[in-house]
């Protein structure tokens, strides 16, 4: 009884419906980026409910682009952009979440990172990808090279750690009392 | 003697150094919120205004941030339900059927089918109640004010079918891990039917109030437009992406629970502006109370429990009477139930777009991450370029009719 089992209240079986897409989507993409594609995990082998690819940071924006674009893959809606902290080397995994709205079947690609290295932004294929990014940055100090402004998002930005690393205390509180003045540099050339 | 004058002592401010006059010309620097009535909860925008038009903004956020996602880790998953009713505080019921089900996803546990029909009502009801308040307030932001009273009357009518339902008209916390809170009283379900009979003719009289109103269209047709292809970058969901024309419900396309087994339309509209938003929203109350009204036809009496034994929280008889009940009761509460490993992100159309909770498990009674991807982080994110080159008063509106709720937002 885990994530496999079938439970017809919720979205039926979706890997009855879509596991030989996924599987000839994985086998393609493998085919095509090669050792980019570090390892994938597919629903019932895993304990995961879409097919997991876990794909090397260098690589990433191209594999998103394609999954994004090709024909047969269109997932071309950023449904969610979030991270984990594994706490073993690599430290963090970058998650996106896609959802194709051809089919509306879901995807999920993942790249490992390691503490202090950088992301490459999404933001050239979705704007969406903006705050989210700011987000895993604020909670998690994964820094994404070529974001437009990558700045604090939910803390103050006089905070100091990163509150969603598993090493950061739950009661790891700091006030401020003021609101930050107006920042004349965003007005000029805007947020994004 | 020094004179107490109130005005805020930070040392932005001084009596020759207004840190809002940065250009040094007519343009000037406004602060539209954290609080604000017309800012729905806790937002801040910082505009670049030129007279009355906002040529430059950006969004600040995050002032009522209460560590959601940490505590998700920090909580066993029976705990953590009372918190995902401070998401969106406007439709709780939704993001507790949405947790709910994210969990029992990961457990494999199938509910039995009145507690499913329970879950699709107490959604619907939700999903009607918080387009009546974005609705409501939207337009007393914009100065119709009966309208707001026309339609609030029927969400009081509606939370007090609610709290029949959990004792509570706000918080719910109404759903368990492989059940409910209880069951529906007796009688429920006919005072739902006739609920939703009055409340169909509460939305006519609306609909004839507003709708066709110059003073209504003049401030609402063409006003903070965001088109189809800025919503799919933007990653809009839910009614501001149907307003512009992306025809997706995820009711429909992906069925969960019986929505399968309803029938409702889902309506869409072309240009993406204020108007077509409030027509969308105004349309979707109407097929929820459909839906409501089929889901109470079709529900018949039995357990609303899942048989099973892991997240079954034990009856009160056993409790008090027998040694096994008792520390059964104390376990589950006091270390929770093992999630198997796994992880999965499990959405729900809820009243504003996706709502996901994206659960990894590591075994145990605590989530190694839990995080909520609720649809006002991306439909806030578009505020910006939405209301740019246009007036304050039109951004007030837009703001109103993409429904930014803090507590989902801020997490």
């Amino acid at each position: 009884m885990d994530i496999n089992t079938p439970v017809s209240t919720i979205y039926g079986n979706s890997s009855e419906k879509y596991g030989e897409i996924w599987k000839k989507q994985v086998a393609e993409l493998q085919a095509k980026f090669g050792t980019a594609i570090e390892e994938v995990r597919l629903p019932r082998e895993w304990p995961v409910e879409v097919p997991v690819v876990y794909v090397r940071k260098e690589s990433l924006i191209a594999v998103l682009d394609f999954l994004r674009t090709a024909p047969g893959f269109e997932y071309g809606f950023l449904a969610d952009l979030t991270a984990t902290d594994e706490e073993v080397h690599p430290r963090f995994e970058v998650v996106y979440q896609l959802l194709s709205h051809a089919n509306m079947a879901r995807f999920r690609v993942k790249a490992r990172v390691a503490e202090g290295e950088e992301v490459p932004t999404a933001t050239a294929l979705w704007m969406a990808a903006n705050w989210p990014e700011r987000e895993v940055w604020d909670m998690f100090g994964i820094s994404f090279s070529g974001h437009p402004h990558l700045r604090r998002i939910l803390m103050d930005e006089r905070w100091v750690g990163h509150p969603l690393r598993k090493d950061y205390p739950l009661r790891g509180y700091q006030i401020f009392p003021d609101t930050p003045a107006p920042k004349a540099e965003l007005l000029d050339k805007g947020d994004r | 003697m020094e004179m107490k004058t109130g005005l805020p002592t930070s040392p932005h401010y001084s009596i020759d150094h207004d840190p809002d006059d940065i250009w040094g010309d007519s343009r000037v620097a406004v602060n539209i919120g954290p609080t604000h009535p017309a800012m729905h909860g806790a937002l801040r925008m910082v505009a670049k205004v030129n007279g009355e038009t906002i040529e430059q903004s950006y969004c600040e956020f995050g002032f009522t941030h209460r560590a959601k996602e940490k505590l998700g880790e920090n909580r066993t998953y029976h705990q953590f339900i009372v918190y995902t009713d401070r998401l969106n505080y406007c439709s709780a019921l939704v993001n507790n059927v949405a947790y709910a089900m994210s969990v029992e996803r990961l457990m494999g546990v199938s509910v039995p089918e009145r507690c499913v029909w329970i879950r699709m009502i107490a959604s619907e009801m939700a999903r009607i109640i918080d387009h009546i308040v974005c609705l409501g307030i939207g337009a007393v932001d914009i100065g119709a004010f009966s309208f707001f009273l026309y339609g609030f009357h029927q969400r009081e009518e509606a939370y007090t079918l609610i709290e029949r339902l959990c004792g509570a008209r706000l918080t719910t916390s109404y759903t368990r891990i492989g059940g409910l809170m209880g069951d529906a009283p007796a009688g429920w379900e006919d005072d739902v039917k006739a609920w939703v009979k009055k409340t169909r003719a509460t939305l006519d009289e609306m609909d004839s109030l507003l709708t066709g109103n110059k003073i209504w269209l003049q401030r609402t047709v063409g006003v903070a437009r965001f088109g189809k292809e800025d919503c799919l970058k933007y990653s809009f969901t839910g009614p501001c992406a149907r307003a512009a024309g992306i025809d997706i419900d995820l009711r429909r396309d992906t069925p969960y629970m019986f929505y399968d087994k309803v029938e409702f339309d889902v309506p869409i509209a072309q240009n993406g502006d204020v108007f077509d938003r409030y027509l969308v929203r105004m349309e979707e109350i109407r097929q929820s109370l459909n839906i409501i009204q089929q889901c109470a036809e079709r529900m018949r009496p039995g357990p609303v429990w899942s048989e099973d034994k892991r997240t079954r929280i034990p009856e009160k008889d056993l409790v008090h009477n027998t040694m096994e009940g008792l520390i059964h009761h104390f376990k589950f509460f006091m270390t929770g139930f093992d999630v198997p490993e796994g992880e999965a992100y499990t959405t729900v159309e809820a009243a504003n777009g996706e709502l996901g909770f994206y659960i990894c498990s590591k075994g145990g009674p605590k989530a190694h991450r839990m995080r909520i991807r609720g649809p006002s982080i991306y439909h806030f994110q578009g505020l910006t370029p939405m209301t740019n080159g246009g007036m304050i008063a039109d951004m007030v509106a837009g703001l109103g009719s993409i429904n930014i709720i803090a507590g989902e937002l801020d997490r």
